[in-house]
């Protein structure tokens, strides 16, 4: 049986930094998800911000938030790798789904707006990177048309929104971009770029995508069909991250010998944050949030219709 | 961790196999990279680089499709050199630990791991994998015209604490006048100490870079880089037969051979070129709004595309201070400046 209007599914966030009190300002939004912890492992300004925001808060760790009653009915994970790893089968072990957002990679890699329905009884589901949050729609729009054998994404940030944890291993992000433009995004191969741009005053997150398209496919009828998937899938992401925006219209380019005889189809894009704890211009890790919200109100959603114990 | 031997006054590398890559839309052919690597080995280059322009991994629909695997050319590269060593290009974010240890594979021996002058600590991982492989290393602190010296000097720090044997001075916008230059160069010198050696890269878009490289000499910079023909990005590199004539003058030990320089130059190289590296309007623009030399290309394309002139573009980009690798970038900028005119 369905859950009373108003409802809310009760979860905890655990990593009190950036992306946690970020996640914490999109989520005090949600009709579906209600946050009711917040979880370190030392005290820090991101416990107290989320005390200043009434949500109770320890520095004592998820030994803490599994002897709570009741427990959050899901976990937002904004640790490290290492950390959710050894988190992780303690969520399972006491039924709380894990929406990950360290590159950990346990559960099921997954971009709201392309393949969120596939996994919502998922345990653990991970919200690959931010490049990938950006940029895997607009493949998986161009795949839905055609067959891409090949599509490549390039994402730039502003070096300020670049974190110690991406710097130290820049590959991590590079290599599980491109293995998520090709399962989740759907082409034969991916590659991935990122840029990171000192520039003053801070760049905003922008992102290119190119996907070569099949030269026997190359006509106005597929260009048009690809032009239109891609309009509709960034209006399907802006419904969870307003600032997500085209630059211009796809841009196509005819098939070449250069590329094999495959053409072309480059979409640019812009990422602007919503400003609510993280700056306007750190889209990239806006989109994540924003992204990680939506996947959270996706479960929600269905632990809702599912029916909540009493 | 101690620096390599070097057995001159400067060891000039020779990267007319790399950064010329850019000017020839990395379109070498595997007997290209022979004849060139016979003809640095027999003048005495101890150091040759051979990889797609924008690093390891750069053979893209971005920076341009390579026409013979950068894999071959390496391993074909390393076949010639009878003494010369193989060096690769890696750019954190472009090409990955694993191309690294494939390169490796096919008989690199030195790397260079280059980054944004500010953004050092994006290559701590590719030193790592580096040393434990046993290469030489050399770090590129690319734009170095975009941070002043005494910051520059930090980031050379990260990368030398991370394993990096000689951080670089690379000029790639060729932006750098003989004073900016020669103030990198002795902070580099002071912080490295003799942890490390220091290297100078220069580009010829206002042609400093034979000069910037005298006083690299100077003060204490041990590394040069130079290419044949100035084969390279932009107007070119500091052309490595120059450099060799210009220190054999200076009395400044290269341990190069200037005839047989001069004959790879104008034998084997120039016969191939695609387009012998100049000082024109788009060129010099690059120096002058210090946009990232590689962009040239790739404006010009984008120029022809959408009917806007390669020079306004190449402005644009200086002037949202665009950094090396944003080749995706040009596209929009294009885009925006045809929206202008269509409006105008």
């Amino acid at each position: 049986m369905s859950a009373p209007p108003g409802t809310r599914v009760p979860a905890a966030v655990v990593g009190p930094g950036n992306i946690g009190t970020d996640l914490l300002a999109k989520l005090a939004r949600s009709s579906t998800v209600e946050v009711t912890a917040m979880v370190g492992v030392v005290e820090s300004p991101g416990l107290d911000r989320a005390r200043a925001a009434g949500i109770a808060a320890s520095a004592e760790g998820v030994d803490w938030l599994l002897a709570q009653d009741p427990l959050p009915r899901i976990v937002f994970e904004a640790t490290s790798a290492r950390a959710h790893a050894a988190n992780a089968p303690r969520y399972e072990a006491a039924g709380i789904r894990a929406v990950d957002l360290t590159p950990a990679h346990l559960g099921p890699m997954v971009c709201p707006a392309v393949n969120m329905p596939d996994h919502l009884d998922a345990p653990n589901v991970n919200m690959i990177t931010c490049g990938g949050q950006a940029t895997i729609p607009i493949v998986a729009a161009v795949s839905r048309v055609v067959d891409v054998p090949y599509a490549e994404i390039v994402a730039s940030a502003a070096s300020r929104s670049a974190g110690p944890g991406t710097r130290a291993n820049i590959d991590e992000f590079t290599q599980t971009t491109a293995r998520a433009v090709e399962e989740v995004g759907g082409a034969a191969r991916g590659k991935a770029i990122i840029i990171l741009n000192p520039v003053e005053p801070p760049m905003i997150m922008r992102d290119t995508i190119f996907c070569a398209i099949p030269g026997e496919r190359w006509d106005d009828a597929t260009t048009t069909a690809i032009s239109a998937s891609v309009h509709a899938m960034v209006a399907r992401v802006q419904e969870y991250v307003p600032g997500y925006s085209l630059r211009a219209d796809p841009q196509f380019d005819p098939p070449r010998p250069e590329w094999g005889g495959r053409g072309r189809v480059a979409v640019f894009l812009e990422v602007r944050g919503a400003g609510d704890y993280l700056p306007e211009y750190a889209g990239n890790l806006d989109i994540m949030t924003a992204a990680a919200t939506r996947v959270g109100e996706l479960i929600a959603t269905e632990l809702l219709t599912a029916g909540v114990p009493a | 961790m101690t620096r390599p031997e070097i057995r001159n006054d400067v060891r000039i590398t020779d990267t007319t196999l790399r950064d010329g890559s850019h000017a020839q839309a990395h379109q070498f052919t595997e007997e290209q990279v022979r004849d060139t690597v016979r003809a640095l080995d027999r003048a005495g280059v101890e150091v040759i680089e051979v990889t797609h322009g924008d690093g390891l991994g750069g053979s893209t629909f971005n920076y341009g499709f390579s026409h013979t695997d950068e894999l071959r050319l390496i391993a074909a590269a390393r076949e010639e050199a009878r003494t010369a060593r193989i060096a690769v290009l890696l750019v954190p974010g472009i090409g990955t630990a694993d191309d690294l240890r494939r390169a490796h594979d096919a008989g690199a021996e030195v790397v260079r791991v280059a980054t944004h002058c500010t953004e050092a600590d994006v290559s701590p991982q590719h030193f790592g994998v580096a040393r434990e492989l046993g290469m030489e290393t050399v770090g590129f602190l690319m734009m170095a015209h975009r941070t002043p010296p005494e910051d520059l000097a930090k980031q050379a720090r990260i990368m030398v604490d991370a394993g990096c044997q000689c951080p670089y001075v690379t000029d790639s916008a060729g932006a750098l006048l003989m004073h900016e230059a020669r103030a990198r160069f002795e902070a580099l010198v002071a912080e490295v100490g003799d942890e490390a050696w220091v290297g100078y890269h220069g580009h010829q878009n206002l042609s400093f870079g034979v000069a910037n490289s005298v006083i690299a000499a100077e003060v204490g910079v041990k590394e040069i880089d130079g290419s044949l023909c100035a084969l390279g990005a932009g107007s070119g590199n500091s052309p490595t037969e120059v450099l060799a004539a210009v220190f054999d003058r200076l009395g400044i030990s290269t341990g190069l051979d200037v005839m047989a320089l001069l004959d790879a130059a104008e034998d084997v190289v120039r016969p191939y070129l695609h387009r012998w590296p100049k000082m024109d309007r788009n060129a010099i623009v690059q120096g002058w709004a210090g946009v990232y030399s590689s962009f040239l290309l790739h404006a010009e394309h984008a120029a022809e595309r959408y009917k806007v002139p390669t020079h306004e573009i190449l402005r644009r980009c200086g002037e949202l201070g665009l950094v090396g690798g944003q080749e995706d970038m040009i596209i929009d900028v294009a885009l925006e400046l045809a929206r202008g005119r269509e409006q105008g």
